[in-house]
Order: structure tokens, then C-alpha cells, then sequence
């Protein structure tokens, strides 16, 4: 588990680019940094989350449990469906402003000084 | 409700060559999994809806025209707020999914590195040839963003991007592809069976079969015959041949060769000359060059059939073009958009392949429906990357003295 034995820098490695020119999303270049980061965040505190159930489980199941235990955990077909449930939550919620953006996008408000105006007069 | 929730990455099928993930490298997948799966399903129509809300107004408005080509939506829809946003998440998601993979697979280099070499030892199924240079179209990016591409060696005889197209492949495809990642090479088979039953192939061969998730399949299937399967890149076919030793599959060779030269085998040689999700990767020199190639090496009413997703044509809305198109320029599919614009079955014509022999069918993954769901029967709901294919088929003709030329 401690990498390879001629000093091959997994960690370093691990994150080499692939080769080709990557297409700048944004006209501010900090944007795209900070989509790399928001979400490379989103998926550690989901596998917290899935970290802190498995513990919760083992220990629901055996009152104590070891690190081992916690790596070589495979949840059922239940837990799994579960947690599976859990994480689609947890997307909805991370991911509400762009799902919102779209029903903007279906719904065309009217600019809120519009109805503001209208109240005003009617 | 739960049974559309993609499995958890812990259904994966395990062998001795799997490389081991951990409980939070699993669960990284897990959140890959269903972060592809919200951008494609939740998130996924907002491009349509730009498009037909502001994008396309805004260009009949500037040109007074509609849109006469995909490339032109793609310059409109590239300035558009929303498609820029999912374009970042569709492209982070990528980059992330390639990170977990590396991560996983270099801390255990050691360990994966020797077990391929027992296990390549001791089958005796990998053939490598130092002299098969790696084509430009092979090189010129590292194709899906993988770093190092299919070919690169971390260090001398690993199997790093092999290991690492294999145990992400599951979070790209939201499982789609079953546990083995061989819901391809499984639809293949399911359609080759039911189309000519008592069909008994002697040698086949498949071509850019990187780490052979198609192939084994197929050679499981037919245990009778010989399975080719071959690439032009050592160090996914290293892994490709210790994956299916693991696997206990004794019918298969992965050979270094490349498709544009089967010079070492003779004419008609193979009964079925496969390729799954290859023809893309290629160049538009060197597809025809290896159809031709493909045509020699067939046998007599032998079977040729490419899996892809489905041509471009005049039918399909130039919006969905674009949208399929997105993998060539976010991706590092450089050959995608000009590869399925082509008209593929007169590149199979001029290859040699008669068209009134040619064919095209409908293939979806096959998995295991207890553990996977169903790849989502709306196509468009994810371009490109829904677990359904077309297969474009010939099977050759009996007369074997025609010139490719000819049968145009």
C-alpha cells in the first residue's frame, strides 16, 4: 500500500495532466480553478458521508469495529440502495443552483421590478 | 424510486489483476457514478433548453438563418452561460475520474506489476512487438483525458493506464457496462448468437482492444475457437492479457499489432474480425486503410461488425449532432466528430465489403439485471455514452476473388 519500492511518487503522479490543450470554460481563468476545486471537495465530504455510515453500520451490527473492518466493508443490496438514496440527496443539494438555473431557463420570470411596479399600480 | 440508482462501485466483479480500491476510493467513484448520472439525467436538458430559448433566436436574430451545421451551434451554445457550467462539470468530472483511478492504481504499482507478470508468465498470452510504432492518431492526445493515453509506460513494463482505464471505467459509464465492464463485448455476443445460432467461428480477431473488456467476452463465449485481440499500445495490452489469465480464460492472445498492418496473418484467416468503440479512435486515413486490412484477413462469409455509437446523418437533428459531438472537443476524441460525419457504409463499400451484404443493428449492454439497471432506453438523454450501440455489420461475400475497388 506504500507505493512502489524505486521512489515512484504516486501522490505527485497520480495527478499528471493529459496531454492535449484544455478548453478554458470561463472568460475569468480562476472560475475553472475553482470548478476543479468545489468539486473535488464535493467528493471527499460525499465519501465522508459514506465513510461516517459505514461506521455507523458496523457498529449498529457488531458494537465495535476495526479499520479493516471499515475498508473491506461491502454494503448489501439494502445499505447499498441506501446509500445510493443518500448520495442522490446529497447531489440534489449540492447541485441546486444549476437545477434551479434550468427552471429559470423553463419558466421566464419577469424581472422582479416588473411585478414590483405592478403591485405598485394595480 | 431505488431502481434507477446506479449500483454502488463494490459490485464490481473482482479478479487477482483488479486493482484494490479502498473504502473512500470507492466511495469517490460512487459520487463520480452519480455525479455523470445527474449531469446527463437531472442537469442534462438545460443545453436543449438554451438553445431553444436564447442560443437559437440569438443566431437567427445575427445570421437570419438557422443553423446549417453542428460546428456552428457548437460556436453559439460555447458562449452560452449554462453550456459553459456543464461543460466545467462534465470536464471536471472526467479529470476527477482519471485522478481516483491513478491514485488507486500507482500506490499499488508494486504489487499490480508483479502479479501481471506471474500471470503473463504463466498463461503465456501476451505477445508484444517492440518494432509496432504508435500511430499519430494515437498520440497526438491523450484520448478521454487519460494521462500518459493507452500507451505510456510509467516506468519500464507497468500496467498503469491499463489498470487505470479498468477501474474507472464503471464510474464514465455509471455501470452501465455490468461488473466486468463487458457489457459491450456481452451485447456482441448476444447479437451474434441470436442472429446465427449454430454459428461456429474458428479465429477471431479483435482490433484496438486496449485491455480486452470486449474480447474476453467474446471468447468466453465461443470456447472452441481462438481469440486475437490486438492493439498497438504494450502497456494496456499488458494488463489487458494479465486481466483475462486472471479471469481463467484460455482462448485469447493479445498480440502488439497494429490494424492498418494484419500483414502477419494471411488472407481469410479469421472468421470475425471485431471492433467495439474503435473506429473513433482512428484517422481518416487510416480507418479505410484498416478496413481494407479487415477485408483481407476475412474469411469467406466471415462476419465483420463495428460497435459504435450511431453516424451522423441528415435525419438526425443537427442539435444532437452537436451534442454527441461534445466528447472530440472536451474529451480528447479528435476523431469523433469527423469519424461519425462520415458515411460509413460507403467507407465499408470502398473497403471491400459490398453493401447489399451490409447491415445495421440495434445492440444494448448486456448486464446483470439484478445488480445493474437498464442503460436509459431515451437515447438522447445521453449523448454518447448511453450503453447503446450500433453495429455495423457485414458479412463478407462467399465470392473471395473480388478486389476491393470492385465491389464498390
Amino acid at each position: 500500500m506504500s507505493g512502489a519500492d524505486d521512489g515512484l511518487d504516486w501522490v505527485a503522479l497520480s495527478g499528471k495532466r493529459a496531454k492535449g490543450k484544455r478548453p478554458e470554460y470561463f472568460d475569468e481563468p480562476a472560475l475553472d480553478r475553482l470548478y476543479s476545486t468545489v468539486f473535488a471537495l464535493a467528493a471527499e465530504v460525499s465519501a465522508l458521508r459514506d465513510r461516517q455510515d459505514t461506521i455507523e453500520r458496523l457498529l449498529e451490527k457488531n458494537g465495535a469495529l476495526s479499520r479493516e473492518e471499515i475498508e473491506a466493508y461491502v454494503p448489501d443490496r439494502q445499505a447499498g440502495e441506501e446509500r445510493g438514496l443518500a448520495t442522490r440527496a446529497y447531489m440534489g443539494r449540492i447541485m441546486r443552483g444549476f437545477q434551479q438555473e434550468l427552471e429559470a431557463m423553463e419558466a421566464d420570470d419577469q424581472p422582479i421590478m416588473d411585478i414590483v411596479e405592478r403591485l405598485k399600480r394595480e | 424510486m431505488a431502481s434507477d440508482l446506479p449500483p454502488p462501485y463494490t459490485a464490481m466483479t473482482r479478479h487477482d489483476m483488479m486493482p484494490r480500491a479502498n473504502h473512500d476510493e470507492t466511495a469517490r467513484f460512487n459520487f463520480l457514478t452519480h455525479f455523470n448520472r445527474y449531469l446527463s439525467g437531472a442537469i442534462g436538458g438545460g443545453n436543449k433548453l438554451a438553445y431553444d430559448k436564447r442560443v437559437l433566436p440569438a443566431f437567427r436574430e445575427t445570421h437570419g438563418r438557422d443553423p446549417e451545421h453542428r460546428y456552428e451551434i457548437r460556436d453559439a451554445m460555447n458562449e452560452d452561460s449554462w453550456h459553459r457550467n456543464w461543460s466545467a462539470l462534465k470536464r471536471n468530472s472526467m479529470e476527477m475520474r482519471q485522478h481516483n483511478g491513478r491514485q488507486i492504481v500507482l500506490r499499488q504499482l508494486d504489487e499490480l506489476d508483479a502479479m501481471a507478470a506471474k500471470l503473463i508468465e504463466q498463461s503465456g498470452i501476451l505477445e508484444l512487438d517492440p518494432s509496432v510504432e504508435q500511430p499519430p492518431y494515437q498520440t497526438a492526445v491523450d484520448i478521454h483525458c487519460q494521462p500518459g493515453g493507452y500507451h505510456t509506460e510509467e516506468r519500464e513494463n507497468d500496467v498503469t493506464v491499463g489498470a487505470n482505464y479498468d477501474v474507472g471505467l464503471f464510474a464514465t459509464t455509471g455501470g452501465a457496462l455490468g461488473g466486468s465492464n463487458d457489457g459491450g463485448g456481452q451485447a456482441v455476443v448476444g447479437w451474434v448468437k441470436a442472429e446465427r445460432p449454430d454459428w461456429r467461428p474458428r479465429r477471431i480477431l479483435d482490433i484496438g482492444c486496449t485491455v480486452g473488456h470486449n474480447a474476453v467476452p467474446i471468447a468466453l463465449a465461443y470456447p472452441d475457437a481462438e481469440v486475437i485481440a490486438i492493439d498497438t499500445a504494450a502497456a494496456s495490452l499488458r494488463y489487458g492479457a494479465a486481466r483475462a489469465a486472471a479471469m481463467g480464460v484460455r482462448n485469447i492472445k493479445f498480440v502488439q499489432a497494429s490494424g492498418e498492418d494484419l500483414s502477419r496473418w494471411a488472407d481469410g484467416h479469421f472468421d470475425w474480425v471485431q471492433t467495439t468503440m474503435f473506429l473513433h479512435e482512428l484517422s481518416s486515413k487510416a480507418m479505410p486503410r484498416l478496413l481494407k486490412e479487415a477485408h483481407r484477413v476475412l474469411s469467406p462469409e466471415g462476419l465483420i461488425l463495428h460497435v459504435e455509437q450511431p453516424q451522423y446523418s441528415d435525419e438526425m437533428p443537427l442539435f444532437e449532432q452537436f451534442m454527441r459531438d461534445w466528447d472530440a472537443f472536451n474529451n480528447n476524441e479528435p476523431f469523433w466528430t469527423a469519424m461519425h460525419g462520415q458515411d460509413l457504409k460507403q467507407v465499408m463499400a470502398d473497403a471491400g465489403f459490398a453493401r447489399e451484404s451490409q447491415f445495421v443493428a440495434g445492440v444494448r449492454a448486456v448486464v446483470d439485471p439484478e445488480i445493474f439497471p437498464p442503460s436509459p432506453d431515451d437515447g438522447e438523454e445521453d449523448f454518447g455514452r448511453a450503453a447503446i450501440w450500433n453495429a455495423y455489420g457485414a458479412w463478407k461475400d462467399p465470392v473471395t476473388s473480388i478486389e476491393p475497388a470492385a465491389a464498390v
